[in-house]
């Protein structure tokens, strides 16, 4: 084995691998959401839809799409490979634990918090996503130029509760993720500071409340005051 | 007191073993955990039962020899190791459960007693420094900060009890190797097999089947010496340097 491989198929490397995919992802997320942000102007959809195709036409944005796929699927792959050798280093359980008395619950429960999370990947990237790359969606022409109306098709989906109640409760999922993988990430990576690592937790509980919050407050925005 | 012990009893690695209940009276607030268990094995003796078998050695709390996962915490509700825990932190009338470790790197060798030799072949691996060191030095020959020999000593009071594993959802030991690991990081004279050593205890560490870190902090909120997860972060900071700038292509 050489040396690249070797270090990645060690638990160190499997988690460096575990925390720079999720960093990634914790910065998409913050691009994510700020343009998202355009649902909220009363303007029938107009700047988001403009935002929309340039973020599926721009060279550079569609690089940065990419890095987000692979990091996806590397995080969740990752997962299921550590996640099965930390199972395989208990083989036989005990018959009584006190863990809530010294770890938090989110930290012992990376794994299902993540699979309540990728199923709504998987729902959200066939509603919008999907759509938006092979579906027939309406279009708009706003100054001449002819725009695909996702705006139209995220306006429907969010007329229906169930999508509605399944991006707040992913959210909260991603949330309760996020409370102890921010941190934990850099603790990964060796970052680990008595100067710096208060800011990083105190960052971690600050962006697993805003961001998600955000998020989910956009299909609730929709179905109480646009219908 | 008045107790109930609930015992793992196991006769040997290849038995399937199982919980067996034990009353005991006359326990004084005054003993210590393992004194209770002597009085247990002593009335199992009397009896020509065989007596619950559990490890132990120095029982001051500096050697680690001492196991024993209590009412669902290694080492029982204080954070101190069994030794050290007296049965003023029992109440009358109590069941007290008691398990081995579980670890596929801690097989069980007989009862309570699990074989942790996988931290001493961790060690073996690379915990040592190889250069011929001659007669005890002066002090202060070698300067080292003050601060920094402090922060090598913490790291060094890890007595190798394994309740670090013990507590980890994932029965992993890098609590152990990150402190082996940081004592002789940060000294001089383990400089000379800094990356080696990083790079083989890590390996040996995966080896033995212990499981990887989520940074629960479990570990470190039960170590009896209260070895903390900055260690693990310096482990990690010497892995990810050494395999990038070691020869070990
Ligand atoms: C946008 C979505 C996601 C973000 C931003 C994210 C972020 C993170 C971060 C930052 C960590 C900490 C890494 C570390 O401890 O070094 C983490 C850990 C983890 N994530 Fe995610 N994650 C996401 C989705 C998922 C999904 C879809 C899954 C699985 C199906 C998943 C499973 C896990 C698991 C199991 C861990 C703990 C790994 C371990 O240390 O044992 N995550 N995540
Ligand atoms: S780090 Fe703490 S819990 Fe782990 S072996 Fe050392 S002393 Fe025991
Ligand atoms: S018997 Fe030595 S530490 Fe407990």
């Amino acid at each position: 084995m050489s040396w690249v491989t070797k270090t990645l198929s060690s638990t160190l490397g499997r988690k460096l691998i575990m925390a720079l995919t999720g960093l990634f992802l914790i910065l998409f997320l913050t691009g994510h959401v700020s343009g998202n942000l355009l649902l909220f102007k009363n303007d029938g959809g107009e700047a988001f839809n403009i935002y929309a195709k340039f973020m599926t036409t721009n060279p550079a944005v569609k690089l940065l799409s990419w890095l987000t796929y692979l990091s996806i699927i590397g995080h969740v792959i990752y997962s299921i490979i550590l996640s099965r050798k930390n199972k395989s280093a208990r083989p036989i359980g005990y018959s009584e634990s006190k863990a809530s008395t010294n770890s938090s619950a989110a930290s012992r429960n990376m794994g299902v918090l993540g699979t309540v999370i990728l199923l709504f990947i998987v729902v959200h990237m066939q509603s919008f996503w999907a759509q938006m790359h092979w579906g027939s969606i309406p279009t708009v022409t706003y100054g001449g130029e002819e725009y695909k109306d996702l705006y139209s098709i995220v306006y429907a989906a969010f007329q229906v509760e169930w999508m509605v109640a399944l991006y707040v409760i992913a959210m909260i999922f991603l949330g309760v993720h996020l409370s102890h993988g921010f941190a934990s990430a850099f603790q990964t990576l060796g970052l680990n500071h008595k100067k710096y690592t208060p800011a990083i937790e105190g960052l971690g509980k600050f962006y697993c409340i805003v961001i998600p919050a955000l998020f989910a407050s956009m299909p609730l925005y929709i179905y109480f005051t646009q219908s | 007191m008045k107790l109930t012990l609930k015992v793992w009893r196991q006769k040997n690695n290849s038995d399937k073993g199982g919980f067996v209940n034990y009353p005991l009276d006359g326990i004084s607030k005054d003993m210590s955990f393992l004194e209770m268990l002597d009085v247990l094995n002593e009335e199992l003796s009397e009896k020509g039962e065989d007596p619950v078998h559990f490890d132990h050695d120095c029982r001051e709390g500096i050697c680690g020899m001492c196991s024993l996962y209590i009412n669902g915490k290694p080492h029982g509700p204080q954070q101190t190791t069994t030794c050290q825990l007296h049965m003023r932190s029992f109440s009358d009338g109590d069941t007290i459960t008691i398990e081995p470790w579980r670890a596929a790197a801690f097989p069980v060798v007989k009862d309570l007693v699990v074989d942790r030799s996988s931290f001493d072949r961790i060690i073996q691996a690379g915990g040592y420094v190889s250069v011929n060191t001659g007669g005890v030095p002066d002090a202060n020959e070698i300067p080292i900060p003050k601060i920094i020999a402090d922060e090598a000593f913490d790291a060094a009071t890890c007595i190798g009890c394994g309740a670090c594993v013990a507590a980890c959802k994932n029965a992993s030991a890098m609590l152990f190797t990150s402190a082996k690991i940081s004592q002789l990081a940060m000294l001089p004279q383990g400089q000379v097999e800094r990356k080696n050593r990083a790079e083989k205890m890590i390996a040996q560490m995966d080896e033995e089947g212990f499981g990887a870190c989520t940074n629960t902090g479990a570990c470190a909120a039960e170590c009896p010496k209260g070895i903390s997860l900055t260690n693990i972060a310096r482990m990690n900071r010497e892995y990810f340097s050494a395999v990038l700038s070691s020869d070990n292509v």
